[in-house]
């Protein structure tokens, strides 16, 4: 479902990936494991589109279409959703006015009918409860006065009302304690489906005892050095990147 | 003219055609002006401070970004009474805030239309300000306000509104003066109103300037607002000129003791358009909320001119004011807060920003205090920049193309400001109408 060949990605004069590969089929959840600076947050956003990354050379496919070719907000229409390391805020756009916004702009895109009020109102409403976040939550500003942890539940609130075809979580455990990440990888696990794709991007083995993966690929240097089973976190765990990191140098 | 130069020591500038063409119309038109022999004392005093001053240039600090002397090439005649056809077609004004019900008084290139008028409300006198001056009031027109652009508006003003809320009275609905320009003629208009609100009653005064594009017509407007004891009023100005109009308008609010005063300055339309506010706070735990939004595009001017004195102690004021500025356009706000020496206890915070839409538009902010006081609370914020990247991108990707993540953006901006007009149909059609600017620009 998603073909990464040989993608060479420059942020200004650096170059952050060498040549990375991967092919994720639909169904599977992959998580990309490395060490600080082995381009894992250049990976998740070169994907959804952020603007400032350059593409020299490499391919991005997505069922066949081309990601690279697409805006943020194509990439989005088409199935690809960015769960964010740092949900941001915005002042003044009540969150239930984003998502519908969200929604509709991308049914529109896709050629389809918008969502009435009452259908609306229904998918979030359920989709916050298992969530727990609250109406308050939902008529206040997206993520204005949110925790760390309600912030990341927005996210996957997000996730769950988008049903996209291809999720990137990146480090959706940071500055989570113990019971927030179960609730995100609560609502993360209800939406594994045989259509739907993800990759976990993260730096600890921890969120995989709760999202567990069905493949493992460790980056170093910009590229996968590495690729297993999900004992492959625990041995990541138990021995450090340190190996990685000289096998890459 | 010859007298001035004896009498003034300084070096008199030569005058500029449009200076030529105010005193040539003060001239001629001074004996037909509305008002007694005392009246015509003060237009003649009121314009010979014009006069020693000539037009405001940006070497006076007060309008050194909006150099009202390059800007104003040109006096034009003074506007004649509108006949039928320009009362018929003033009916349908006020479209911008179509979604309110209000009691409407209509002025039409400064003439008071008693006929399109509502002047039967309860609790409430209104008065065509030529009536007025006509019996005498006069003690609005004696103003210690020196500024320039006030003394022309005392020298010339013609008509406009008197309005007195009587005390303790609730208006029940909003009063909307509708001010119109009509088609044809590119005339100069000086309209002067006066609305005075007893201790304890509460009103809802929404002011809309228009008229026809393409025309270069001038507007100077002025209102003289009384907060009475215990008062709550709230003010909103929505300037709607047509697209080759200069635009002047001088507010003169002085608040009470426990008076609430909630003032929006709202600006859409006008080749170049001033908003000067001279806001008194005279007495004790006074409430002052001072807001406005601009929306500029093309080569529009904008000058937002605040003059806050807390003249009194014990009172608290907020300022928010922000403008939007696309393509060539020009944005200024100046906000100076005055704290007198015994206005203790004074807490006034002051925010100004401006939202750079094109590399060629230009934000100037200057926010000035003058604290004399000890024991007081106030603060100032300024910026000017560009819509955030990283919000945009967060948005697009969730789907949502470029254009209307912007227009989302850009209208969380402006709406914290609309948001604090508390009358919910105003705020309504304000948001409105901003949104209909976005969509405009996204087209």
């Amino acid at each position: 479902m998603l073909e990464i060949k040989n993608l060479q990605v420059r942020v200004e004069d650096r170059q952050i990936l060498n040549g990375l590969d991967l092919s994720v089929n639909a169904g599977e959840v992959h998580a990309i494991m490395g060490p600080n600076g082995s381009g894992k947050s250049t990976l998740a956003h070169v994907l959804a589109g952020k603007p400032g990354y350059e593409v020299t050379s490499g391919d991005v496919l997505l069922d066949g279409k081309d990601l690279l070719a697409l805006g943020p907000d194509e990439r989005a229409a088409h199935g690809v959703f960015l769960a964010f390391q740092y949900p941001l805020e915005i002042p003044g756009v009540a969150t239930m006015t984003f998502l519908r916004t969200a929604i509709n702009a991308q049914r529109k895109q896709r050629g389809e009918a918008e969502l009435s009020t009452p259908e609306f109102m229904k998918r979030v409403r359920d989709a916050a409860a298992k969530l727990e976040i609250n109406q308050d939550m939902l008529r206040r500003g997206v993520n204005v006065g949110f925790s760390g942890g309600e912030k990341k539940r927005n996210e996957i609130l997000q996730m769950a009302l988008l049903e996209p075809r291809l999720a990137v979580l990146d480090e959706t455990d940071s500055g989570l304690d113990i019971d927030a990440l179960k609730i995100v990888a609560d609502g993360v696990n209800r939406l594994r489906s045989p259509q739907r794709s993800m990759i976990v991007i993260t730096h600890y083995q921890r969120l995989l005892d709760y999202i567990v993966p069905d493949v493992v690929h460790v980056l170093s240097r910009g590229r996968i050095v590495r690729t297993g089973g999900k004992e492959l976190a625990l041995e990541l765990e138990a021995r450090g990147y340190a190996a990685y990191q000289d096998e890459a140098a | 003219m010859k007298r001035r130069e004896v009498m003034n020591a300084e070096v008199t500038p030569i005058k500029t055609a449009a200076e030529t063409a105010l005193a040539d119309a003060f001239l001629r038109r001074q004996a037909a002006l509305p008002g007694g022999r005392e009246i015509a004392g003060l237009r003649e005093a009121a314009f010979r401070r014009f006069e020693r001053s000539g037009l405001p240039h940006r070497r006076v600090e007060e309008w050194k970004y909006t150099d009202l002397r390059a800007l104003m090439r040109e006096g034009k005649p003074l506007a004649q009474a509108p006949d039928a056809s320009a009362k018929a077609a003033a009916k349908s004004a006020g479209a911008i805030l179509a979604g309110l019900k209000a009691h409407r008084i209509i002025i039409v290139d400064g003439c008071f239309a008693p006929e399109l008028s509502a002047t039967a409300i309860s609790g409430v006198t209104v008065t065509p300000f030529a009536t007025a001056v006509a019996n005498g009031e006069d003690e609005f027109l004696n103003s210690e306000n020196s500024d320039t652009v006030l003394a022309l508006n005392t020298a010339l003003a013609t008509d406009g509104a008197v309005i007195r809320v009587k005390s303790g009275t609730v208006v029940d609905r909003p009063i909307q003066l509708v001010f119109v320009h009509s088609a044809g003629k590119a005339t100069a208009v000086f309209a002067r109103s006066h609305v005075v609100v007893e201790p304890g009653a509460t009103v809802t005064l929404v002011e809309s300037h228009e008229g026809p594009d393409k025309l270069d017509y001038q507007i100077n407007t002025a209102l003289d607002l009384e907060v009475g004891r215990g008062a709550k009023v709230d003010h909103i100005k929505v300037t709607c000129e047509g697209d080759a109009a200069l635009h002047l308008a001088t507010l003169n609010a002085r608040v009470s003791e426990a008076a609430e005063l909630r003032d929006f300055t709202f600006t859409l339309g006008g080749a170049v358009v001033r908003n000067q506010l001279f806001v008194t706070c005279k007495g004790k735990r006074a409430q002052l909320s001072l807001a406005g939004a601009s929306l500029l595009r093309g080569r529009q001017h904008a000058d937002t001119t605040l003059m806050l004195d807390h003249a009194v102690g014990g009172s608290s004021s907020r300022e928010l004011f922000k403008s939007v500025l696309d393509d060539e356009s020009h944005g200024v706000f100046q906000g100076k807060i005055v704290v007198r020496p015994d206005a203790q206890k004074t807490d006034a915070r002051m925010m100004s920003r401006a939202l750079l839409l094109s590399p060629n538009a230009e934000a100037d902010n200057k926010p000035e205090l003058e604290i004399f006081a000890d024991d007081v609370q106030c603060g100032h914020g300024a910026t000017a920049g560009a819509l955030d990247e990283s919000l945009k991108f967060y948005l697009m990707a969730r789907g949502i193309p470029e254009r209307e993540a912007e227009a989302l953006l850009i209208q969380s901006f402006v709406g914290e400001a609309i948001e604090t007009i508390s009358h919910e149909g105003v705020r309504a059609d304000l948001m409105f109408a901003a949104v209909r600017w976005l969509r405009a620009r996204s087209a």
